[in-house]
């Protein structure tokens, strides 16, 4: 007879002693070289401060003098976000038909994904910054970087819905005798639909948000107004263009959020 | 008329779910019954193509099915409507949206997409959904309906190709007994009216022997009863009950389960 446990430990992650403690000593040993040669200057850390400080100091009270140029570069931004999320959902929209593996045919499908995971492999700072160089600085540029970047994940998010659809309202258009256009716009497009508003809306927000950022490299929107404004040293102008930024996005988080709970 | 003769489906290298299967429908209501894997669904889903036969010839009147490819394969499958276990109806679309459905082989893509639907079919869409009695909900979205009424509209839309046979893979199995019942009754009652042959699978033997005109028995891919209910007596039942579908397809790891529901589909 045994006497009664009263002990328990839960098995260690990683069972073997050996291998465990090699991993934890591995890990400790790359923080340490890590942080060792990567070259922090002190210094100019301390250096930074002061000039933080300064920005700081320099950015209070926020200087809304210029409003019509803060206007104008906003609405640039609205503009490109909008027509952007416009281009890139129409495109979505058939690409992620070819990227769904129970409606494309194998090669149409490694197509589509290609195209998908192109549009996802970059920043959109990159994006923008290869935009610049090709079309100039301005507005198109962002339209183009934002396009790409609302494929990416606009046409991956609808191709998954598209691989989720009921078959069997599929089936019953097929056995009716329809063709592939008409499957779609029956069977398939009523499925996805409200993904579909959802995806658009989150994205729109998504662009405005993007366009300021893309705006800093040159194209366009109030990021240019921005990236202007630090270079004047007009940390004033800077901060009050920081406000507005913050305020539309927490509007448009606000509305899209509304929206998105709405619909079904 | 449909003249199934020598018909085979086999998946992959498996052993063929159907095995060289001869059938004649003239008209009126033939059950098809047998245990789940027996082939029922497979069989149906030849008819019309869904399933693609691995060889044999599904004759509908005077039309060889299996030669058929693209546009042809098409304007074929116009002529054969289908009524299914789960409805299939589009959900997000109206019920008279999905009525119209039924029509997608005759009309064009853009009047399918602007729901610019000819006069003459609008019309016999309300004459059929007033003969099924669900005219009152034609601008209700389809998943507002009950699971009897969303059946109907699915018999409204098969009714609307104008088709020469209707095929029904289980069309009560998601109702209940009451609602079952009065869809089998309705099967029977527009297949007299339009003296349309139907073929229907079904689990329940008891609906099958009150509502229809003859029973096929379907025992691992192969015909093993062909008569009226009348003559279906309980040798037959056992006959066709019989077994484990998985161990004859020589898949011995599913079968036990399979005991199990073939025991409970005879009742």
């Amino acid at each position: 007879m045994t006497t009664a446990r009263d002990t328990w430990h839960k098995p260690p992650f990683i069972a073997n002693p050996v291998i465990r403690y090699t991993v934890w000593a591995a890990i400790l040993v790359y923080f340490g070289w890590a942080i060792g040669t990567l070259p922090f200057d002190w210094g100019r850390a301390a250096e930074g401060l002061e000039r933080a400080q300064r920005i700081f100091s320099g950015a209070f009270p926020p200087n809304f003098d210029r409003h019509e140029l803060l206007i104008e570069g906003f609405l640039e931004s609205l503009q490109i976000a909008i027509i952007s999320t416009a281009g890139g959902v129409l495109l979505s929209i058939p690409i992620a038909l070819m990227a769904a593996r129970n409606l494309a045919p194998l090669p149409v499908y490694w197509f589509g994904r290609g195209l998908i995971i192109v549009a996802r492999s970059f920043h959109p700072v990159i994006v923008a910054i290869i935009f610049v160089k090709a079309v100039g600085f301005g507005p198109l540029a962002g339209i183009l970087t934002l396009i790409v970047y609302t494929i990416g994940f606009v046409a991956k998010m609808l191709a998954e819905r598209i691989e989720e659809i009921d078959e069997g309202q599929v089936e019953a258009m097929r056995a009716a005798g329809a063709n592939y256009p008409q499957t779609l716009i029956y069977a398939v497009f009523p499925q996805i639909m409200p993904r579909q508003i959802g995806l658009s809306i989150y994205q729109l927000d998504s662009n405005l948000r993007a366009s300021a950022v893309v705006g800093i490299v040159g194209a366009g929107g109030i990021g240019s107004t921005l990236a202007n404004a630090f270079g004047r040293y007009d940390y004033d102008f800077a901060l009050a263009i920081m406000l507005v930024i913050i305020g539309a996005i927490l509007i448009s988080e606000a509305v899209s959020g509304q929206i998105r709970k709405r619909i079904w | 008329m449909l003249r199934i003769s020598n018909l085979v489906k086999s998946y992959g290298s498996d052993k063929p779910v159907l095995k060289n299967l001869d059938l004649t429908v003239e008209g009126g209501l033939v059950s098809v019954i047998g245990a789940s894997g027996a082939g029922k669904s497979t069989l149906l889903r030849c008819i019309n193509r869904l399933v693609q036969p691995t060889s044999g010839t599904i004759e509908l009147n005077g039309v060889d099915m299996t030669a058929l490819k693209g546009r042809e394969l098409r304007a074929a499958r116009r002529r054969i409507g289908m009524v299914f276990q789960g409805f299939n109806l589009v959900d997000r679309l109206t019920v008279m949206e999905n009525v119209q459905s039924g029509r997608l082989g005759y009309i064009s893509t853009w009047r399918a997409a602007l729901r610019k639907y000819p006069k003459a079919d609008i019309r016999r869409a309300f004459d059929l959904m007033e003969r099924v009695g669900i005219a009152h909900y034609a601008n209700k979205r389809a998943d507002e309906l009950s699971g009897g009424e969303r059946q109907r509209v699915g018999v409204v839309r098969a009714l609307m190709q104008e088709p020469e046979i209707l095929l029904a893979d289980e069309p009560t199995a998601s109702l209940d007994p009451k609602t079952s019942e009065q869809i089998m009754e309705l099967l029977r009652s527009l297949s007299r009216e339009l003296s349309l042959p139907v073929m229907i699978n079904i689990h329940n033997v008891h609906e099958a022997k009150a509502y229809t005109d003859r029973i096929v028995g379907m025992r691992f891919g192969r015909i093993i009863f062909d008569d009226k209910p009348e003559a279906l007596d309980k040798p037959a039942m056992d006959e066709i009950y019989a077994g484990v579908p998985a161990q004859e397809r020589g898949d011995s790891s599913h079968a036990a389960p399979a005991v199990g529901s073939a025991a409970m589909h005879t009742s």
